[in-house]
């Protein structure tokens, strides 16, 4: 505790320090971003610069980033990995307003996630952030439906196999960048009209190729957990109920 | 003449991080970490603000907006942080499974 204090008065002292060489809050004034803001939408033709930014002029981190998440996922699977068993679902759904509301939600949930990464480099979204949505409506599929509806929903190989083919999918699109754009992940289709669902050239290939990675990686992620949570068949009683 | 974005930053990072200093249950750690994560955002963020600006989307017209590269390096860390997350609360089960405890002092009294 003691230890603490001084060391966080030590490093309240060096993020003072730091502060002081920065520039005012609302004083920007470094040349990257707003040269950035400045060409990206005559040069690529989109209208979200984060999104262009992410999948175009910083393709690469966005490249490290997919492997981040494909390795974690990975490390994931192997830790929970349990020996084949029979696994009782230990809850159901029973309300039926539940299940019907909760069934429009899921498909209302889905077709948002389908919208922000299709226009995720024309109006704020992108692949990131309309994946996890996807990976949301799964999820709302487990919590309205139950156990058994979600795992006969997802069959475990082909989404492990879609999470590879999206993280791959990213990392061949930049070869094919370099064969016809002379630059690893460099922007080789049409750019189209800026404000269109055509338009950014290369972009939304790259986009849905996230969308696929990040919705079966998290989808990934929720079957590992679930899986751990659902007791094996012998272990459980329904007296007692699970745990 | 404005610190408080940084210094709200800087704060939730201590807060933290004593939470992961002083944390006695793994999963309680795992959030104490995000929380520290979470004041890379505001950091980041609070650089890339311009005063008058809107948000890097450009339609119909040119207008002074916000630093767009700092909102895709706060893209970067939300995700990462997710699956960091997801490592360590397997890693938590993992402990829990060998040594029946997620209190990481109790843990390391196993040790073999």
């Amino acid at each position: 505790m003691i230890g603490f204090a001084i060391a966080g008065a030590g490093f309240a002292a060096l993020v003072f320090w730091a502060l002081v060489g920065l520039p005012d809050f609302g004083h920007y004034h470094w040349p990257y971003g707003n040269a950035l803001n400045a060409i990206a939408t005559p040069e690529r033709h989109a209208t979200n610069v984060v999104g262009i930014t992410v999948f175009d002029y910083r393709g690469l981190d966005t490249l490290g980033e997919e492997f981040i998440l494909f390795a974690s996922v990975v490390g994931v699977s192997l830790l929970l990995r349990k020996d084949p068993e029979e696994h009782v679902p230990a809850d159901e759904v029973r309300s039926d307003p539940i299940r019907a509301l909760g069934a429009v939600a899921v498909v209302l949930l889905f077709v948002l996630g389908l919208w922000v990464v299709a226009f995720g480099y024309v109006t704020p979204g992108g692949g990131f952030q309309g994946g996890v949505a996807l990976a949301g409506a799964f999820l709302l599929v487990y919590v309205v439906g139950g156990y058994r509806q979600y795992h006969s929903l997802l069959p475990h190989s082909p989404l492990e196999m879609a999470e590879a083919f999206g993280a791959g999918a990213f990392a061949i699109l930049g070869f094919v960048g370099i064969v016809y754009a002379g630059a690893y992940l460099g922007n080789f289709l049409g750019l189209g009209n800026a404000g269109s669902l055509y338009s950014a050239g290369s972009v939304p290939l790259l986009n849905w190729a996230t969308a696929i990675e990040v919705c079966a990686a998290l989808v990934v992620l929720f079957s590992e957990f679930l899986k751990i949570y659902m007791l094996p068949a012998a272990s459980w009683t329904p007296e007692e109920g699970p745990r | 003449m404005s610190y408080l974005p940084y210094a709200l930053a800087g704060w939730i990072f201590v807060v933290g991080l004593y939470g992961v200093v002083s944390s006695r249950n793994l999963i309680h750690l795992a959030v104490c970490l995000t929380v520290m994560q979470s004041g890379t955002y505001v950091l980041l963020l609070a650089i890339g603000y311009k005063n008058g600006a809107a948000a890097p989307i450009f339609r119909p017209s040119h207008h002074p907006a916000v630093d767009p590269v700092v909102q895709a390096l706060t893209l970067t860390d939300i995700v990462v942080s997710v699956t960091v997350v997801a490592l360590i609360l397997a890693l938590a089960l993992a402990a829990h499974k060998e040594s029946g405890s997620v209190n990481p002092e109790e843990i390391a009294d196993f040790s073999g």
